[in-house]
């Protein structure tokens, strides 16, 4: 018995000083959005920026309004997100410095393939809410002040509906989570493009209503203000800023796809946009 | 979506497989967590200690807050230790904030109330006279102080392997002073977390196996200790 406790306080030993991280190559701190990373755009793009670079790349997967807020409160180094208004409010209030636009992609609101309330026919994202509200038909609301969420919520005020009652889900998770969800209530909700791709082979729901310009969702990348936070690692957010507008960053935005369709569409160069099937 | 069955017979080949990404995400977890129990041991059962043998006001008080604190839920010792460290709160200046360091800290404070609790009851199940008994001996404070600890060691290991099991499934507190961020502080419970939410059940279920796989070896231990508990009072 005295053996397996030595043992066991060996293993302990051994294991505990097995954690201590390797220093020296210098790291950036990035808030996104869970759209980002549950599409799998961040696997395709941050490794090529590394080995550019040198500089390791931490992604804190949040919603925009979190994401935003780790900004203001020096945790991150930089915030890629996509709700224009707050990153405006972002910058203005010197939180943020160097606000790029970097890609956009579209909103969809996927719901149950038979489309109970019959969302297929509304002339405007707007009127597609009203007729989910009027139907009271479930809708799964993320409820957690992401870009999406924020958007969603322009989108009920412009329809003149007070989202609210059994059918309106605040689920408080993020996109993929949210998907799954609505999968599961036999439910609508509204969506980034690049996540639903991303989801759709594992997913009971359809896009029943897209295409409106309301639903355009640009992505926005912004430095943490260095003057409010001296210690921040202000260099690599700006050499993040530069390699991800740059024809390199730019080019695996197009280049990603998944099953032959791009999830995200570049803004810093447009040019590129065009010429993504290469 | 895939059935249970296929996504369990995935799991066990992701884990076969030496999958890198899995193993170092369990990796992570044990680190962690043995570092956390490492460092809250030995004051923690100081602690039970001298709450067993001395007597000073506020002891019984001492000994009621700790009794609570074993069931203070992990998303408020995480809230807590993130308003603490965020750089804008007042220990900001130390960089913690999504680190390991700051999960190791968090799963101090969530095992330290178990050891001293569970230290306690072990300590004071022993029999009381052999610390005088040592004493008159010759035995130095120190001295008899070991001897009492290795007298009760099947039951101070058992609050060992308690506090352990708190903090090694723990969610709340890695996952918000964490940050779940891949290869530094995602650890099996944030990753499950995680998993689930991107429909990658496999992987999910793989690191759940290791769960409880674990669960069950130090449940075995736990019964072999109590075994050996069981005579000596």
């Amino acid at each position: 018995m005295r053996r397996l406790a030595h043992a066991l306080l060996l293993f302990l030993l051994v294991l505990g000083y097995n954690g201590s991280q390797a220093a020296g190559n210098p790291v950036l701190r990035m808030a996104t959005t869970t759209s980002t990373e549950n599409s799998g755009l961040l696997k395709a793009l941050l490794p090529a920026f590394t080995q550019r670079t040198g500089i390791e790349v931490q992604v804190l997967a949040v919603g925009t309004g979190q994401a935003l807020r780790l900004g203001q409160n020096g945790d991150v180094d930089v915030v890629l997100v996509h709700a224009p208004p707050a990153e405006k409010k972002f910058v203005a209030a010197g939180y943020g410095i160097n606000r790029r636009a970097v890609m956009y992609n579209d909103f969809v609101i996927v719901g149950p393939a038979d489309d109970p309330a019959g969302i297929a026919k509304a002339k405007d994202a707007a009127d597609a809410l009203a007729r989910i509200a009027a139907g009271r038909q479930t809708f799964v609301s993320r409820g957690d002040d992401s870009g999406t969420h924020k958007k969603e919520r322009r989108l009920w005020k412009k329809a003149g509906v007070q989202p609210g009652g059994d059918w309106y889900r605040e689920a408080g998770q993020g996109m993929g989570k949210v998907i799954q969800i609505a999968g599961e209530l036999h439910a609508y909700t509204l969506s980034d493009r690049g996540t639903w791709i991303a989801y759709r082979d594992k997913s009971p729901l359809h896009i029943d209503f897209q295409g409106d310009a309301a639903l355009y969702n640009p992505y926005g990348v912004i430095a943490v203000n260095p003057e409010r936070f001296p210690d921040i690692n202000y260099f690599a957010a700006m050499e993040f800023i530069a390699w991800l507008t740059a024809p390199e960053g730019q080019r695996l935005i197009t280049d990603y796809q998944i099953a032959g369709q791009t999830l995200f569409t570049p803004m810093a160069i447009k040019t590129l946009a065009s010429s993504g099937h290469h | 979506m895939e059935s249970l069955s296929d996504a369990s017979r995935r799991a066990f080949e992701l884990l076969l497989s030496g999958n890198a990404e899995l193993w170092g995400i369990i990796g992570i977890s044990f680190s962690v967590s043995l570092r956390a129990i490492a460092i809250a041991t030995p004051p923690a059962l100081l602690l039970a200690f001298v709450l067993v043998y001395t007597r000073f006001p506020g002891r019984r008080l001492m000994l009621s807050v700790f009794n609570t604190l074993m069931a203070v839920p992990a998303v408020v010792v995480g809230l807590s230790l993130y308003l603490l460290l965020s750089r804008s709160g007042p220990l900001g200046d130390l960089r913690l904030l999504f680190t390991q360091t700051a999960m190791v800290i968090g799963q101090i404070v969530l095992s330290f109330p178990i050891l001293v609790a569970m230290g306690h009851s072990a300590m004071a199940a022993a029999d009381q006279r052999l610390w005088e008994t040592a004493l008159t001996l010759g035995a130095g404070r120190t001295r008899a102080m070991l001897t009492l600890l290795h007298e009760v060691r099947y039951g101070l290991l058992i609050a060992i392997l308690a506090g352990f099991g708190r903090i090694i499934a723990e969610i709340g507190t890695s996952m918000m002073v964490g940050g779940n961020i891949l290869h530094h502080t995602r650890n099996i419970p944030t990753a499950i977390a995680l998993e689930t939410s991107k429909g990658a059940f496999a992987q999910g279920i793989a690191l759940g196996m290791v769960l409880l796989l674990l669960a069950f070896a130090l449940n075995m231990l736990l019964s072999v200790f109590q075994q050996h508990e069981a005579p000596a009072t």
